[in-house]
């Protein structure tokens, strides 16, 4: 059945579509692309940057803490490292990098010409940027957010916490709340929209699904936070009223609101996490994915229920014991899907023939560490435990569990698998075997220990300890194995420079992928694919030989799509043709919004509010100078 | 390149037989979608924010505490009827231009605009002034839930008046037609939600604290 490809027809229409999709090179063209690939690309090498800046604040920690009554930071200092260090990992390494990997493989494994809102792509990116040099910049005059990741009230008020701290905290998340709504929204009508025909609902990638998962939840989630901002802002700078008791406001509502989007905020970080290893899986055990209905479902499950947990994060607070009761009982529900995607690892490991790659030992680590974060979760779930050891190093050795496992592992295992289809060079395999280890050995002595210092009761949080009090050799060993995991990553990081100097080419497809983004060349053109595939399988790499070739031929189903800077847009269910779009080009105002709003919330944050209005009008013109049509075939 | 108003050809699209629309309206757009999940999570925003009242309310022994009245109900009803009724109007031009048109387009707009206006200005020259004799932002935690629900949702009828005011201008100049309109769908899909959401800061802001 395999046609094969004439060269003649497949680079003329190759040449006819860079006509149409290639930017020329030059600064104005480099802050206007919106080709998702290098959007991605942004998002990750700016998240992996803000990996080291956050690494480089816990290695400071973890040496204040090697031994009893160090002074190497002040007390000061280390609320702010702490603070800033959550704040860094969560919002500035782990989103970003696993919205890098979405950006730049959504569409390729969906097999579409880019994301459905482009513009709207880099602007997330411009946006987060901004946000990052505003919550950054408090360094700068040595005001950092110093009081949590969760920023409990009253200590966040005006009242305790006078400097402008906390303002860069909730102006910044606010601020950084724009990024992630709008990368949601994108990746969830791409998701939808933007499929090859063919693909049906039962045919996207795992991956896919997890980043609709994840998507979703920002929507749902998100707006708790950012609300819980704006009202801690108009609190602390314009005198409101809603945490304050003596105003007739409650501290426990900032809990309640923190916890609505921080519980979930755990599954966002954990959800592609999760999809890249079902990504990884399949690929490297040469069989498709035991259960996949089980582990769509299991994945939009977690997310579902990971919306009716909250209180959990509250246990000690004092709530009514019918309150406990349910949301303890919710907490244990989590683990029923998040446990069956764990056996359906397993099942295809087992099943398989798996070759033990450096991606490969990343997803073992993975699973191997979340395993005992699952287990010290279910442990918290229990009401008696929880009240035991909340705000213990227990907690802190369980969180590490949980989110370096299901974020930091999978996303070294994806460097590997997916670094060579966005350098177009392999990584080096010793290397990558010798980081694992190092990361892997490096985390386990980082953070088992902690269990212990918990129930040896530890408190989290506290800038030192006595001597004698038998946390000491726990705490020595914590910070060996932590600079022991940091020297894993940086050989990962060698790796990455190295095999884009010298590493050897990739070619389309070098593991003998199942998913479309080895259908196309290594680094992918400005356009993905030479033709839009037809799609007829869940593992159409595998099991479409004529896709083999990196264009499907119309014949076979391919469309060429060479009428214009187009894509199709296809039905939800069954991925119909239904229209064909015209895709905006290359635009500098998504940048110009984003520096205007970066001035705004400076000026906010300084209380300069002329230059404050100034900025707004400013965000007004540029959003208007982005909507303004210039090609009469954009979209109205 | 092909233009803006044919569609593309059988051999463009590269299947025989083949012919789909150049530009899609309702779902088969993305724009379409786009607000949609906008809106959800708008209308996120806004239920997380009255959950937020009613938490704070049943905290407190009473409610509006201090010996502050429950708000007159006479002007939120007139305010509610001109809301509302500004969403026929914007109704009646999206229905217009889907079948072409584009007089009844821009009068409906152009319609909708003022009486969402006539809601801002109202709220902003009568009802604030006369509720902050009373109260502030600032005088406890009613003040501030009062003006920051309130606020919110004035803050979102100024968008919906931009966004409808660009719109305005595009279509004087006669970028919409029957099959290009998404920006118009759109508009009228966020303009019913912020007359939805008022029915909801009706009811808890100014209705329940007589209960």
């Amino acid at each position: 059945m395999t046609t094969v490809v004439e060269p003649d027809w497949k680079n003329e229409l190759s040449a006819e579509l860079d006509e149409t999709w290639h930017s020329p090179p030059g600064l104005r063209e480099w802050i206007s692309t919106v080709d998702h690939k290098r959007i991605g690309m942004r998002y990750f090498y700016l998240g992996m940057v803000f990996f080291v800046v956050g690494g480089v604040q816990s290695l400071l920690i973890r040496m204040q803490l090697a031994g009893p009554d160090l002074d190497l930071l002040s007390p000061e200092a280390y609320n702010q490292l702490f603070t800033m260090h959550g704040i860094t990992m969560m919002f500035l390494f782990a989103m970003p990098v696993l919205s890098g990997f979405g950006n730049y493989f959504v569409p390729l494994m969906i097999g579409a010409r880019d994301m459905a809102f482009p513009r709207l792509n880099a602007f997330g990116f411009w946006v987060l940027l901004g946000a990052g040099i505003f919550m950054y910049s408090s360094f700068a005059i040595g005001q950092a957010p110093n009081n949590g990741w969760f920023n409990y009230l009253p200590l966040a008020g005006a009242e305790f916490t006078p400097g402008i701290n906390i303002d860069f905290y909730s102006l910044g998340l606010i601020f950084l709340g724009i990024s992630s709504t709008g990368g949601a929204i994108n990746f969830i009508v791409t998701i939808l929209k933007l499929r090859a025909p063919g693909m049906t609902l039962n045919r996207i990638p795992i991956f896919v699904w997890g980043e609709l998962a994840m998507a979703l939840q920002i929507v749902f989630a998100l707006p708790a936070l950012t609300l819980g901002a704006v009202l801690l802002t108009l609190e602390r700078k314009f005198g409101f009223h809603f945490f304050d008791e003596a105003g007739g406001g409650d501290p426990l509502l900032w809990q309640h609101l923190f916890w609505v989007f921080g519980h979930p905020e755990v599954y966002i970080v954990a959800l592609p996490g999760f999809g890249i290893a079902s990504a990884i899986i399949p690929t490297w055990c040469r069989r498709p994915m035991v259960g996949y209905t089980y582990i769509v479902i299991g994945e939009l499950a977690v997310a579902l229920v990971g919306f009716g947990v909250w209180v959990h994060h509250m246990f000690s607070v004092g709530l009514s014991n019918i309150t406990l009761s349910f949301i303890s009982l919710a907490s244990f529900m989590v683990v029923i899907p998040s446990g069956l995607q764990v056996f359906a690892w397993l099942a295809t490991l087992v099943s398989g023939r798996p070759k033990l790659s450096s991606a490969m030992w990343f997803v073992l680590g993975f699973i191997m560490i979340f395993v005992v974060g699952g287990v010290t979760g279910a442990m918290f779930a229990a009401v008696t435990l929880d009240q035991a050891l909340t705000d213990s190093y227990f907690v802190v050795a369980h969180l590490h569990y949980v989110l370096v496992g299901s974020a930091v592992f999978p996303i070294f295992a994806a460097i590997y698998h997916w670094g060579p289809k966005m350098t177009g060079r392999l990584l080096d395999e010793r290397l990558g075997k010798v980081s694992f280890w190092l990361m892997f050995i490096g985390f386990n002595v980082a953070f088992f220990p902690q269990h212990f210092l918990g129930l040896l009761g530890m408190p989290r949080r506290v800038y030192t300890y006595q001597e004698g009090v038998g946390w000491d050799a726990h705490n020595l060993a914590s910070t060996i194995g932590a600079f022991v995991l940091a020297l894993g990553a940086l050989v990962t990081m060698v790796n990455w420079y190295r095999s884009k100097q010298r590493g050897a080419v990739a070619g389309n497809d070098p593991w003998n992928g199942e998913t479309l983004e080895w259908y196309t060349s290594s680094p992918p053109p400005h356009y993905n694919f030479v033709t839009v595939p037809t799609i007829r399988s869940r593992e159409p790499m595998w099991d479409q030989p004529e896709l083999a070739g990196g264009a499907q031929a119309p014949p076979e189903g391919g469309r060429p799509l060479t009428g214009g800077h187009v894509t199709l847009s296809t039905s939800l269910l069954d991925a119909r043709p239904q229209a064909i779009v015209h895709m905006p080009h290359a635009t500098p105002w998504p940048f110009y919004f984003s520096v205007a709003l970066t001035v705004l919330f400076f000026m906010i944050l300084v209380e300069l509010w002329y230059i404050a209005v100034l900025a707004a009008v400013a965000s007004v013109m540029t959003m208007v100078g982005w909507y303004w049509p210039r090609h009469e075939t954009q979209e109205t | 390149m092909a233009g803006g108003t044919h569609e593309l050809t059988i051999a463009e699209t590269g299947m025989p037989g083949e012919v789909l629309p150049e530009h899609g309206v309702g779902p088969r757009s993305f724009g379409w979608w786009g607000m949609v999940w906008l809106i959800a999570t708008e209308a996120t925003l806004f239920a997380l924010l009255l959950a937020s009242y009613f938490y704070l309310r049943f905290q407190s022994p009473e409610w509006p505490p201090e010996h502050i009245e429950a708000p007159a109900l006479e002007l939120p009803l007139i305010m509610t009827a001109i809301l509302w009724s500004s969403s026929i109007p914007v109704h009646i031009a999206e229905k217009g231009i889907e079948k072409g048109h584009q007089g009844r387009l821009k009068w409906g707009l152009a319609l909708g605009w003022l009486l969402g206006a006539a809601f801002l200005v109202i709220t902003v020259a009568i009802e604030w002034p006369e509720t902050l004799h009373e109260f502030t932002p600032r005088t406890n935690a009613y003040g501030s839930m009062f003006f920051t629900v309130t606020g919110f949702h004035l803050s979102h009828v100024l968008v919906g008046l931009s966004v409808s005011a660009f719109a305005q201008v595009r279509a004087w100049q006669g970028a919409f037609d029957e099959r290009k309109h998404v920006s118009v769908q759109n508009f009228a899909m966020y303009w019913h939600f912020v007359d939805i959401v008022w029915l909801f800061v009706l009811l808890s802001i100014y209705v329940s604290p007589h209960f």
